[in-house]
């Protein structure tokens, strides 16, 4: 589940169509994130799944692989 | 208790373009311009924040007929005064020359939030009746507190000044609200005069350059703009639709859009100038509002909302009827 929801909402926030996402997309260099854009998708995913990323973990959370993984240990 | 009756602004002539800026830093127009909206600012050459306060306040005097002896409360909102002591305000009440017999004149710090906190603490002095009619004007010059090899600061700001003027003849202020909540990790900082004297004070060297946490104050701003937004329409029982514009603070474009699909509410309800004068802080609101004024055809009733957010950390909004 949270993978689906991870990829709506990167295609949504960086307008791009969900088939071009897959698990090892880069944000900034396959899906054209620049640094203003990582924190608009940051913001949705704590809203979207009440957790508080906060920015030091920021800089880890490079492709879609890394994201998922990241909030389902949140969720634990 | 009191109704804007008067705009008013200043920025001085110099317009720096990102194209002039890619000149001296590592810097591009595209960078700049996709993620701010910026494509040019106003440097001062040579004039202070109260030459620049002084003419804001001047054009919205002179463009509106204000007997400027009917002014009694002077509140100038900057966080770039000249001095510390005497304040802008004072400066600027002797500079127009506001001199009978009680005016009350003073400078307040709420970053880029204090157009709206002056607006509500002169409103407030108005509908106590201790003071008529109020100027308050945002007025910064940025570009003296910038540390210009730093491309991810420089780009963003530049200098100018807004005024608005109170009158409590009328009442059209419907709402207004501010908020604050200590910035301790300094996301945003702009640093004083560091601790020095003769009895086991050593001095420390500390930077005299703005800083800024550019994440951290994206998430508060679009959270500070939703609530302040957010409270005033319901306190008024209004919903966006009745509102005719909002003039946020002239921060980034990104912001604005953000909040604009956060909140659903319509991009050009957002009345926008960023791209001609950068982020000027305190001044931002007023320049804004001035350009509204003057591009704008509004009429007699149209709802309009001010919005702040900025250091401190600290936010607000002013609800208010043309």
């Amino acid at each position: 589940m949270v993978k689906e929801k991870v990829m709506e909402i990167l295609a949504e926030e960086l307008g791009v169509e969900l088939d071009q996402i897959n698990m090892n997309s880069h944000l900034q260099d396959d899906l054209g994130a620049d640094s203003l854009a990582v924190v608009e998708v940051i913001m949705a995913f704590e809203d979207e799944f009440d957790v508080k990323i906060p920015e030091e973990d920021t800089a880890q959370l490079t492709t879609v692989q890394d994201i998922i993984n990241y909030i389902e240990s949140k969720q634990e | 208790m009191s109704k804007i009756i008067a705009t008013g602004k200043y920025a001085p002539q110099l317009a720096v373009s990102n194209l002039d800026l890619e000149k001296i830093i590592d810097t591009s127009d595209d960078w700049i311009y996709t993620r701010t909206g910026i494509r040019k600012r106003r440097i001062s050459q040579s004039e202070s924040t109260l030459d620049l306060t002084y003419k804001a306040a001047l054009n919205a005097i002179e463009k509106n007929n204000i007997d400027i002896d009917t002014i009694d409360l002077i509140i100038v909102a900057t966080v770039t005064p000249d001095h510390f002591m005497p304040s802008t305000a004072c400066l600027l009440q002797s500079k127009l020359g506001i001199d009978h017999m009680q005016v009350t004149s003073f400078d307040i710090n709420a970053a880029c939030t204090g157009l709206i906190y002056g607006i509500q603490i002169a409103d407030k002095f108005i509908s106590s009746h201790s003071h008529k009619r109020a100027l308050i004007v945002g007025a910064e010059t940025f570009s003296k507190v910038l540390d210009w090899e730093d491309r991810g600061t420089c780009v963003l700001f530049g200098d100018g000044a807004g005024a608005v003027i109170l009158d409590g003849e009328e009442d059209k202020i419907l709402s207004d609200y501010t908020n604050s909540s200590g910035d301790k990790l300094l996301h945003l900082n702009l640093p004083a005069v560091p601790l020095e004297n003769p009895f086991g004070a050593e001095k420390k060297e500390i930077s005299r350059y703005l800083t800024m946490n550019g994440s951290e104050i994206f998430k508060f701003a679009t959270f500070a703009i939703k609530d302040s937004i957010d409270f005033v329409l319901k306190k008024c029982n209004l919903n966006i639709d009745d509102i005719a514009h909002i003039v946020p603070h002239q921060a980034n474009q990104r912001i604005i859009a953000k909040v604009s699909r956060v909140m659903k509410i319509p991009l050009d309800k957002f009345y926008m100038n960023v791209e001609h004068y950068g982020n000027t802080s305190a001044a931002s609101i007023g320049i804004a509002l001035d350009d509204l004024y003057e591009t704008k055809n509004l009429k007699s009733g149209d709802k309009i909302i001010l919005v702040g957010f900025g250091g401190g950390l600290t936010w607000g909004s002013i609800l208010y009827e043309y």
